[in-house]
């Protein structure tokens, strides 16, 4: 017996589907149907079809300042992150001749990605504290008189540590698809008369689009749904969208964080989808 | 330096002559300096936290360091037996491992499936990229929420591995694209020609080119779950997997325990990533050998 095209294909996702429809297709649904139930206000959801949810997180201003608040970190990581993992990954492919020394550099920045992302967020403490060492190098150097407070429970340490956490989901994909650029191509460039300029901005740059790309994905969508490292990296002072929805949870406010909770997942899906049509990452990725 | 680019546009036909060792570019330096940078900023806080766990009683979050003992590292046992680090210790790894195998299977299967376009792959291509970027605590609390509904008590190894599941496989099959890119399908139809079966073209050709790959999406997988924290949360039931537990102590405690967690933890990490570099150097060994074997 011969099997279709088709039916190969779908017989070999069909493990995928039964993961991916009862744990995200479904809860999804659940989540949307959460947010057009009302509560009685002890955990109990009962089915009247209100958008009194949604007019409540449309109207309230904490709602906008809180995405301000997220997207902000979400842009200003992406933008470090990319830039940073842009040319440690041109560097590693680019500037280090030996193949194998490119690797183990390589290998000893994805190193820590396997280590505890909690841990190494909390390791910033001994550092950005007030009484932490940066802090203590600037007095001893006499450069500032008082401790910087904006170092550690801050928005600059939120960032610090997002980008810290999340330069790697940069560096792997931009250091694959830089790997793959044929060097010949480069060379060609050069007899041809190009400058180095040219070249990063005719070869490198738009070939290493879709690892920027799916780079962005990652870095974005992973900061959107963060709650956790600006609930301890800002010490308080800064709130995220995902954050306010679980106080939500945690007083059983159901359907009020499943409203919120698809206003936020709509805006990422969007971001993504944009980014994706930027860059064809399926058809880029298997190039 | 500066003169470079001009000499090889008057003299293209002899430009790499420059390109000899030592004669590296400005930007080489530049940009060596900044990995420099990256890599300390990278390790320089966790090494920090490393030695800090080593502190005596007097020890606290800061430098200077207090002393050197265990003291911390005791302390973290004593906590342990309070609370149930060392059963979260033991479920993590354990959802690890069942995430690890399901995530290289199913990976790898979907991998084979979105090598050619069948009917339908862009809404499973789609529906894949939306479970990885869709926001890791929503889907927890939709999987919380559907299992109250069905009456069904959520649990690590039920919900929390379905959660966990939703995130760690559309990495893998991302990873998959990469590996299979360079899977070169003449293999193939030379085994389909040489009279193998579909199964013995897999088992013979495709798996053992495909290994070191698919050891990468074990290792994806395994840091992923073990790791995993916003899908987990709503979805663990009563029984905490470790990055819960970690959680919970964060906001609770604040001595050098934290530090010991992390570095024991961290041990872990290592140990598992030494085996799975043994794996790969010992799949790489037997692949080599059957090769001088067959010469």
């Amino acid at each position: 017996m011969k099997l279709s095209r088709n039916a190969i294909g779908w017989l070999n996702t069909i493990p995928l589907l039964a993961v991916l429809i009862p744990f995200f297709v479904v809860p999804i649904l659940v989540v949307l149907m959460a947010s057009f139930m009302q509560t009685d206000g002890f955990g109990g959801m009962f089915m009247d079809f209100t958008l009194s949810n949604y007019a409540g997180i449309f109207t309230s201003s904490l709602t906008y300042s809180l995405y301000y608040e997220t997207i902000k970190f979400a842009v200003l990581t992406l933008i470090f992150s990319s830039v940073i993992g842009f040319w440690v990954a041109y560097f590693l492919v680019f500037h280090v001749r030996n193949p194998l020394i490119a690797m183990g550099l390589f290998l000893v920045c994805t190193v820590p990605f396997w280590t505890s992302n909690i841990i190494r967020m909390i390791s910033w403490i001994p550092l950005l504290g007030k009484e932490g060492l940066i802090n203590r190098a600037l007095l001893e150097l006499g450069l500032i008189n008082h401790p910087l407070e904006f170092l550690l429970y801050s928005s600059f340490a939120v960032v610090v540590a997002y980008v810290h956490q999340l330069t790697i989901f940069m560096i792997v994909p931009i250091f694959n698809s830089m790997a793959r650029i044929d060097k010949r191509i480069i060379e060609a460039a050069l007899d041809a008369g190009a400058s180095r300029l040219d070249i990063m901005r005719l070869i490198i740059l738009p070939m290493s689009k879709s690892g920027i790309a799916l780079g962005a994905i990652f870095v974005v969508s992973i900061v959107m749904g963060d709650f956790f490292v600006v609930k301890v990296m800002s010490g308080g002072g800064s709130a995220s969208v995902v954050g306010a929805f679980y106080e939500d949870v945690g007083v059983l406010q159901y359907p009020n964080a499943a409203a919120s909770a698809v206003v936020l997942t709509v805006l990422v899906m969007l971001m993504v989808a944009l980014i994706l049509r930027i860059v064809n990452i399926r058809r880029e990725i298997a190039r | 330096m500066t003169n470079a680019p001009s000499v090889q546009t008057v003299n293209p036909a002899r430009p790499r002559k420059r390109r000899s060792s030592g004669d590296r570019p400005w930007t080489f330096y530049v940009l060596a300096s900044l990995f420099a940078l990256y890599v300390l900023a990278l390790y320089g806080p966790m090494i920090s936290i490393y030695i800090l766990s080593f502190q005596d009683v007097r020890g606290g979050l800061v430098f200077p360091m207090r002393g050197f003992s265990f003291y911390w590292f005791n302390e973290l046992v004593m906590q342990t037996r309070a609370g149930d680090v060392a059963g979260a210790f033991k479920r993590s790894i354990c959802l690890a491992a069942l995430v690890t195998v399901i995530t290289v299977v199913f990976s790898f299967m979907a991998g084979m499936a979105f090598r050619r376009r069948f009917r339908g792959d862009t809404i499973v291509f789609y529906m894949m990229i939306g479970s990885l970027v869709a926001p890791g605590l929503v889907l927890g609390i939709g999987i919380g929420l559907g299992f109250q509904m069905l009456g069904i008590p959520t649990n690590w190894y039920t919900s929390a591995l379905g959660a966990q599941l939703s995130w760690t496989l559309p990495f893998g099959i991302l990873v998959m694209f990469a590996v299979m890119s360079r899977l070169n399908g003449n293999w193939e139809e030379a085994a389909r020609d040489l009279g193998a079966t579909p199964a013995q073209t897999t088992r013979l050709v495709v798996l053992p080119i495909l290994a070191p790959g698919l050891v990468a999406v074990a290792l994806f997988g395994f840091t992923l779950s073990y790791d995993e924290f916003a899908r987990t949360l709503q979805t663990a039931g009563s029984q905490n997997t470790l990055p819960l537990e970690i959680w919970s102590m964060t906001l609770n405690v604040t001595s050098p325990v934290l530090y010991a967690l992390g570095t024991v933890s961290t041990i872990v990490s290592f140990v598992i990533i030494g085996i799975s570099l043994g794996m790969i150097v010992l799949l790489q060994r037997r692949i080599a050998a059957r090769k001088s074997g067959n010469q």
